[in-house]
């Protein structure tokens, strides 16, 4: 049954991108809902399955076939599916559903709305193999796979050249990590001599910890997750992907494969359990990035930029999570995450559709009285993502900061600053957006509508899920009464009913009375930044400036820290110059001429020689008679 | 024999009849000897011993003209034998010089499938230079004024080098106990280190100079840019693989004691190529220049990889030698059809030309993906197995070869945006059928080996471990 | 027999040191004068200096091969003469000289 998870999508991408021509617009689009909403079923069967078997079952396996093996090298195409990766998986083919529908409407004035299907369909079976692959190459087969597919869903627009720039970016960005990733995976099978988790896992089982084998490891598939996951240094790819159409925003680049570096981190928790030093160097990344994400969203007029630089700061939450060594608040917050960000996108994407294409937050305002739905379900995004209280946000953020409080007084306060300033940011965006004045001078204020019902049925779902996402993990204050069978659904529940999601048990983050009453003191906080932002948005009805007016630190933070400007200098500048370099001399005047310099040398020589023929019989004898001597006197002596 | 005499045959009639006779009819003919390798691999027996099929006297008793096939032979004649109908069929836009060029890459087919074929050395050298007659008329059919010294440098590169192996090859010829140019008593003479060296550099400068590795390359990039588009495709497609196969198969086994002392050397120099042709093909705007020093890159990891001497790096290197010639080819027909449709090959001067073309689109963005090494394309499998056995070799010189992964993306998409997206005047003219065919068996190749690799290592690992039997006894070291 | 007794007298290297100078002088005849004509005569000075040795050493040896050679010799050196004085002849007619110095159109 596992191999039908894997098999539908594949099948809705090769019948849309064979067929699709033929088949009538909203049938492909149908059809492509319909194959990942099947993979959906089935993946709640299984994961049924998986949660009923008792006692605990660990995991289901399917070999399909044998890939390569070579020597004593042996990969093959298989899937495991535990809870790790079926968890993944729903969120996966849940929220893929949702955004495959909401894009047949979304995208019904494309003409080549069958090659979205077909890509998105591709995706989401990259994502799959990725999740559910049972050994390391079968994940980086998704990795890469997935990679390629949201080059080909940023560039979708292809006539736009900007586009495809954006697009390019963000393949050549992730192929760094790629790289890195690569790395790791070779020295994994260097060290094990496998790639199936199970074999590995094992053996390093037997590691010390701190192993400077394992910190390596550690690192170098973490460089991978940096460029999936958008972590500084390789995050600018992910703003810029915005490009793409919204739905190819709200599905890759915010719900489903920009998580996979967490995915990767939480699945290979046995080797950064060794690697204090490496979950050391993520906790600093992720809390970086959080933080200058967080501070570039304050300048971003664009919807979706805002979002974008959201969704990098809240990937930094995650790593700072995993860096703390709590990986189930980690995937909490992935699930919760993929809820609300996918209900801000394609919240958005609501409102862009309703401005016909405009993006400028600037240019919107007043919305909530013409897109009441789409108002209401942006406001419980917004309210989730920001952390108010009994929402989703609330429960996986508490988590992250109970982990933080736990080991590090220092990042608690950054983190605190970088989800203030989130709180901040994102209510900016909203009330700019949705309340004040109406101030778009092209498109006339009547003609704004909301969005058709194919659209904001996924809003409405998804607002939902956002409200109630936070019952997967209650929190243990919370009581057990809640429900007994939600209640640790994602921690580590030694010896319990369920397959454990990790190998090793998690460590309990135990805080003292004087922590808690700090995370308890945060709402209030969160709720005075929100009474700020409300303040200077909606009573003053302030609009951000234009862009020739922003001065200072401002400027500097609509510039994106102008780090994009920095990697031209320091990366393709230096590199262009060496290759221009490398062509003109090294090429075509060192290696070109110097072998060509053979031929003029024995082109000099026969020049030489040929001035004794010089035609005149007289010399030809004389040389004829000296040959003679020669010979006679070789003969002689 | 029947895979020589059969094109042989064939590009007579071609040439006799000049421009009656039909691209479909000739690519037909030239398809023929792929039946008779699926027969030859019945010869095959579980050993993987190369098998003499045919085996004749032919200047003494021990200089004899004998074919052998063995596993290894076969992938060679299977890729060989597939890709020359493709170039055939893609020759169809060469209005003027179709015929000519049908009858010279028929007749390199011939030579081809001798040099894959040849068990005797001086009938491998003779096959050898034998392709090099065809390639050198087809090159010199090239427009543009410096079509003689672009033509005239390839030769005499190549000849060199196929000069200093005769030289090797009667050297050894000369040690044997019956004078023999028989492969198993070549390999049957005992070189002293300093002999073997000598020996090893001579072969070895021939294969260098085909394959190019990187100091020997400076003809390649001239001549696969102005070459028509059959010569590009044969010399990238084909014949760069004579070079990686020779190595393999002449080098390795008739000089493995001069192994050690050249496999730094020759993993140093390849690694060098991998990054020299990568960085250069990022800034190029001539595609076919583009495509030349990709290839450059490409083809040097593969012969990293031939000299780590693990299984992972043979085997993945003759995986990826296939592959190369599929994604080459493909990569070839593709600019081929874009320049006859628009008039140029420049990227500056193209764009948009996926607005009306929708099979070319996906093709071009298939064979992309394939050069690339996405998952699931021909390309990862073999890239993997490379950097994996050159990871084994030594971790450093690994990421900076893995460095190509980040710069093939770079400029094969900038290759793609460029032609294809953007706004743009310029469109493809409609496909023909046969363009149709060639891009058809082509993806087949691209999407079938990306999920199957295993094939086509099944196939040859056999023949490659006899060889790392032969390496390993010879050197003392355990592959 | 006595009219040959001056020969007999002499010894055989008399006619070696005789046919060594008329060879030379036609060598250096051949090298170094440039008409033509005289070229021609004295590549006939350089046979007959062989014929002469050819002679000298048939007598000597009491063999009459040598002798044999000899009329090959001057067989060949009748048709050298009559081809080489036609070329000339010809390049008199082309170029109004004999003087080969200015032949050299098989310049490199």
């Amino acid at each position: 049954m596992l191999e039908w998870i894997i098999v539908l999508p594949l099948l809705g991408f090769l019948i849309n991108g064979v067929f699709g021509s033929i088949i009538p617009k909203p049938i492909a689009g149908w059809l492509g809902t319909a194959f990942v909403f099947g993979s959906f079923v089935v993946t709640c069967f299984l994961f049924s399955d998986l949660l009923s078997a008792l006692p605990a079952k660990g995991a289901v396996y399917l070999k399909v076939f044998t890939f390569l093996n070579v020597g004593n090298f042996h990969v093959d195409i298989a899937f495991q599916f535990d809870r790790l990766s079926a968890i993944m998986a729903l969120i996966i083919t849940g929220i893929g559903t949702l955004i495959h529908a909401y894009s047949i409407s979304y995208m019904s004035d494309d003409d080549s709305l069958y090659k979205f299907f077909s890509f998105l369909n591709l995706f989401i079976f990259s994502m799959l193999v990725l999740v559910l692959g049972s050994n390391f190459v079968m994940m980086f087969f998704g990795w890469e796979g997935v990679g390629l597919c949201s080059y080909l869903l940023i560039g979708f627009w292809f006539k736009n050249v900007s586009f495809g720039k954006a697009a390019r970016k963000a393949f050549v960005m992730n192929r760094i990590g790629d790289l890195g990733l690569l790395m790791g995976l070779f020295l994994i099978y260097q060290n094990f001599g496998s790639f199936e988790y199970t074999e590995v896992f094992a053996k390093f089982g037997r590691l010390e910890v701190g192993t400077g084998i394992c910190t390596a490891i550690a690192l170098l598939l973490f460089i991978g997750a940096m460029g999936k996951s958008a972590q500084i240094p390789l995050y600018t790819w992910l703003p810029d992907a915005m490009a793409g159409p919204t739905p190819v925003s709200a599905l890759i680049h915010a719900a489903t494969m920009v998580t996979a570096g967490i995915y990767l981190v939480v699945r290979c928790e046995a080797i950064y359990a060794l690697a204090p030093f490496a979950r050391e160097v993520i906790l600093w990344i992720g809390l970086a990035t959080s933080l200058m994400a967080a501070l570039i969203g304050l300048k971003q007029n664009d919807i979706k930029k805002v979002l974008a630089y959201s969704t990098v700061s809240q990937l930094g939450f995650m790593f700072i999570a995993l860096g703390c060594g709590a990986y189930t608040a980690a995937l909490f917050h992935v699930i919760t995450h993929a809820f609300f960000k996918a209900l801000l996108f394609l919240g958005a994407g609501s409102v862009i559709h309703g401005m016909h294409h405009e993006q400028d937050i600037r240019q919107m305002g007043g919305l909530r009285k013409k897109m009441p739905i789409t108002y209401a379900t942006f406001l419980i995004g917004t309210l989730a993502i920001t952390g108010f209280p009994m929402l989703s946000g609330f429960f996986s953020k508490d988590e992250i900061f109970t982990a933080i409080l736990a080991q590090n007084t220092g990042v608690f306060v950054l983190g605190l600053l970088s989800a203030s300033i989130t709180v901040f940011y994102t209510f900016r965006m909203f009330f700019v957006t949705f309340h004040g004045n109406y101030r778009n001078q092209h498109h006339s204020y009547e003609k704004i509508a909301e969005s058709p019902l194919l659209m904001t049925l996924p809003l409405l779902i998804l607002a939902v899920l956002s409200l109630i996402g936070g019952a997967v993990n209650f929190p243990n204050y919370m009581g057990e009464g809640i429900s007994k069978g939600l209640y640790h659904l994602l921690s580590f529940d030694g010896g319990g009913s369920f397959s454990p999601i990790l190998i090793l048990p998690e460590q309990s983050f135990e805080i003292s009375h004087v922590k808690e009453w700090i995370l308890f003191a945060l709402t209030p906080l969160f709720l005075f930044i929100f009474l700020v932002a409300r303040k200077k948005y909606v009573v003053k009805a302030a609009v951000p400036e234009a862009d020739a007016d922003q001065v200072g630190f401002g400027k500097t933070l609509a510039n994106k820290f102008y780090v994009d400007e920095a990697y031209n200098r320091s990366f393709v500048e230096p590199i262009e110059l060496v290759s221009d370099t490398l062509t003109e001399y090294v090429d075509e005047k060192a290696f070109k001429s110097s072998f060509d310099g053979i031929g003029r040398i024995n082109q000099y020589v026969a020049s030489l020689l040929s001035r004794f023929q010089n035609g005149n019989i007289e010399y030809y004898l004389v040389y004829m008679v000296i040959g003679l001597c020669l010979l006679l006197a070789f003969n002689l002596f | 024999m029947e895979v020589i005499i059969i094109p042989f045959i064939a590009c007579l009639c071609v040439a006799i009849l000049g421009k009656r006779t039909n691209t479909w009819l000739s690519a037909l003919f030239s398809s023929l000897p792929l039946f008779f390798v699926y027969q030859y691999f019945e010869h095959l027996d579980s050993s993987g011993r190369w098998i003499a099929l045919f085996d004749h006297a032919w200047i003494s008793d021990n200089i004899r003209f004998t074919l052998a096939f063995d596993g290894l032979t076969g992938l060679m004649l299977i890729l060989t034998n597939i890709l020359v109908p493709i170039i055939v069929l893609a020759g169809i836009r060469n209005d003027e010089n179709q015929c000519k060029l049908t009858a010279l890459t028929l007749f390199m087919q011939a030579a081809l499938n001798g040099v894959f074929m040849a068990q005797d050395g001086l009938m491998f050298y003779i096959f050898w230079e034998l392709a090099l007659i065809p390639i050198y008329f087809i090159t010199l059919t090239m427009s543009g004024k410096f079509a003689f010294k672009i033509t005239l440098r390839f030769f005499l590169y190549t000849f060199v080098g196929s000069l200093a192996m005769l030289a090797s090859l009667i050297y050894l010829f000369l040690h044997t106990a019956d004078y023999s140019f028989d492969f198993e008593s070549l390999r049957a003479v005992e070189l002293n280190p300093t002999q073997s060296i000598g020996v090893g550099a001579g072969i070895l400068l021939a294969f260098l100079v085909k394959i190019p590795i990187l100091p020997f390359h400076s003809w390649q990039a001239d001549t696969y840019t102005e070459a028509p588009a059959s010569g590009s495709m044969l010399l990238g497609g084909i014949m760069l693989k004579m070079g990686l196969y020779g190595i393999l198969r002449w080098y390795f086994p008739l000089a493995p004691e001069s192994i050690a002392f050249f496999q730094p050397w020759m993993i140093g120099l390849s690694v060098a190529g991998v990054l020299y042709g990568a960085i250069i093909a990022l800034r190029q705007k001539d595609m076919k220049r583009l495509v030349a020093f990709s290839s450059l890159s490409h083809v040097a990891l593969i012969a990293a990889g031939l000299f780590t001497l693990s299984a992972e790096g043979i085997e993945g290197g003759l995986l990826q030698m296939f592959v190369h010639g599929v994604n080459i080819i493909g990569l070839f027909l593709v600019i081929e059809i874009i320049e006859k449709s628009t008039g140029t090959r420049v990227l500056g001067e193209l764009g948009g030309l996926a607005k009306n073309n929708r099979i070319f689109m996906v093709f071009f963005m298939l064979v992309a993906l394939g050069t690339i090494a996405v998952p699931f394309t021909n390309g990862f499998p073999g890239e993997f197995l490379l950097l994996k056995s050159l990871y084994g070799y030594n971790p450093n010189l690994a990421l900076l070869a893995g460095l190509t992964i980040i710069f093939s993306a770079v400029y094969i998409l900038r290759m793609v945006q460029f032609s294809m997206f953007g706004e743009g005047k310029k469109a493809i003219s409609p496909l023909s059928w046969n363009e149709i065919l060639a891009f058809a068996i082509l993806a087949f190749g691209i999407v079938g080996i990306g999920f199957m690799p295993q094939i086509i290592i099944d196939m040859v690992h056999k023949s490659v471990l006899i060889i790392a039997t032969w390496i390993s006894e010879a050197n003392g070291i355990l592959t | 027999m006595s009219s040959l007794s001056i020969f007999n007298q002499l010894e055989i290297s008399h006619y070696i040191y005789l046919s060594t100078v008329l060879f030379c002088i036609g060598l250096f005849g051949v090298l170094f004068r440039r008409n033509a004509i005289i070229i021609l005569m004295c590549i006939e000075l350089m046979l007959n200096a062989v014929n002469l040795l050819f002679v000298a050493f048939s007598s000597y040896m009491g063999d009459a091969d040598g002798q044999i050679f000899v009329f090959f010799i001057m067989v060949v050196a009748a048709a050298e003469a009559a081809v080489g004085l036609a070329i000339l002849v010809l390049v008199y007619r082309n170029t109004r000289k004999t003087d080969v110095s200015f032949l050299d159109n098989l310049k490199g």
